[in-house]
């Protein structure tokens, strides 16, 4: 079984040389420290910066100098800043090669609920709709079952949805998984972890279609 | 070319002493809000608490405007940004994409006292920027097939369904830059600009509070992000904490 670092190092393996990507809240910030040698990319934040780099140390703080979740960050050389509705252009005129975000559930025809619960938490959706709506390239990063142990790889979302069968591929910690017309096809399985586990540990229908390699982490 | 500059620069002072035109220069931020009555909408720049117009907001607390319908794309801090505002129930409609971080917020949404209408952060970008650009509406694929899609025309381009979004109509944009001048004109620094030169553009007066008041002539024309005919009154502003939300630091 994969842990979160795991789950980000994996998708790091998508990356290709040359792609704008575009990384959400939690597990996906932390694809930006497994990035393959040999392999160029720049990282989007919605809020309005090409070229994010690392967080930056102590001396380095700007308070001016942010990403999408708040965080301070520093800005590689060749960074570019511009406004929120330039940042937005990039996102929904498909300039951004990759998206990577989080999710509370996600329907096995690509359906993706990531922005509430009902009557418990409304945060918003941020640039959450805009992204899936817009993306070809869409890749959800999160746990396979939620803390009390439910599938979040569903039928249908039960929460209000963020997006609709905009879903292409899905990491957990378990499995690398494609999102298809007839459902989640198992493609890869996390290490120690079994067929069986995965089916599980899904509630949506899943294609097991021969020898499930394990994932080469 | 200094020299010239410079001279251009007394002449311009010349003429606006004459005419008492251009100069949109105010005192200070309780005199920049003038006019700003309750129950208006008023756009107000920043993402999370970085670029928020930190004087502008003490100064309506300070007033006590009430009942006001805020657009910005996020609600503050319990303590700071437009949290300052909530405390106070000075807030009656908010207007956001993200507003989590904020339990007072929250509080009162889940209560009822505060009406809260959440937009996709790329459709509440490009309403800014329609409407300050004169486009009354426009059609966006975010949101489709999601709550935020009740009650909007779909239209389908190429074979993909859209949502059509209108512009907002503010009375009032009240935004933050790094430097500015006498004209207008604005500067802004990282990724403090986010919201703040797509509101100056939407507010029919907009407010803009700088770090720096630069004379005219200071500021390159090939830099300046905020060209000075969005701004109606600027003054320097003071005492600026720019807190940090999530301090972050690379271990």
């Amino acid at each position: 079984m994969l842990d979160k670092h795991g789950i980000a190092r994996r998708i790091a393996q998508e990356l290709q040389d040359g792609w704008y990507v575009n990384l959400g809240i939690g597990i996906p910030t932390l694809i930006a420290n497994y990035i393959p040698e040999g392999i160029s990319v720049e990282f989007q934040s919605e809020n309005g910066i090409l070229g994010m780099g690392p967080f930056p140390t102590e001396a380095e703080v700007d308070a001016d100098l942010i990403n999408a979740g708040k965080q301070t960050i520093t800005a590689m050389p060749g960074a570019s800043i511009f406004d929120s509705a330039t940042s937005f252009a990039m996102i929904r005129g498909k300039h951004i090669q990759l998206t990577v975000l989080g999710a509370m559930e996600v329907a096995d025809n690509g359906d993706i609920a990531n922005w509430k619960i009902p009557g418990k938490m409304v945060k918003g959706m941020g640039g959450a709709m805009d992204l899936v709506a817009s993306a070809d390239n869409i890749i959800v990063a999160m746990m396979h079952t939620n803390k009390r142990g439910k599938s979040k790889l569903l039928r249908n979302c039960t929460l209000p949805l963020t997006g609709v069968k905009c879903v292409k591929k899905i990491v957990t910690n378990l499995a690398v998984l494609d999102v298809t017309d007839q459902g989640f096809k198992l493609l890869e399985r996390a290490p120690g972890v079994s067929v069986e586990d995965i089916e599980n540990a899904t509630e949506g229908r899943l294609i097991i279609d021969g020898d499930i390699p394990e994932m080469n982490i | 070319m200094q020299a010239y500059l410079s001279l251009k620069t007394l002449l311009f002072y010349i003429v606006k002493e004459q005419k008492g035109e251009m100069n949109k220069v105010v005192k200070n931020a309780q005199t920049a809000i003038q006019g700003i009555k309750d129950g208006m909408t008023l756009m107000l720049g920043g993402f999370g608490l970085c670029g928020i117009p930190e004087n502008c907001i003490q100064a309506l607390v300070d007033a006590g405007i009430k009942d006001l319908t805020c657009i910005s794309n996020n609600a503050g801090v319990d303590d700071f940004g437009l949290g300052l505002l909530l405390q106070k129930k000075q807030i009656k409609k908010m207007i956001a994409s993200y507003v989590g971080e904020n339990a007072e917020f929250e509080r009162q949404m889940l209560s009822g006292e505060l009406e809260v209408d959440l937009v996709p952060q790329g459709t509440l970008a490009q309403r800014c920027q329609a409407a300050g650009a004169g486009i009354p509406a426009f059609y966006t694929p975010a949101g489709f097939g999601t709550e935020v899609a009740e009650g909007k025309e779909v239209r389908y381009f190429d074979g993909k369904p859209h949502l059509m979004e209108h512009a907002f109509d503010a009375p009032f944009a009240i935004v933050k830059a790094w430097k500015g001048d006498a004209f207008g004109n604005l500067v802004f620094k990282g990724t403090a600009r986010n919201f703040n030169p797509l509101m100056a553009m939407a507010g029919k007066i907009t407010i803009a509070e700088v770090e720096e008041l630069v004379e005219v002539g200071q500021l390159d024309p090939n830099t300046i992000h905020t060209p000075g005919i969005f701004v109606q009154r600027i003054f320097q502003g003071a005492n600026y904490e720019k807190r940090i939300e999530q301090r972050t630091i690379r271990s």
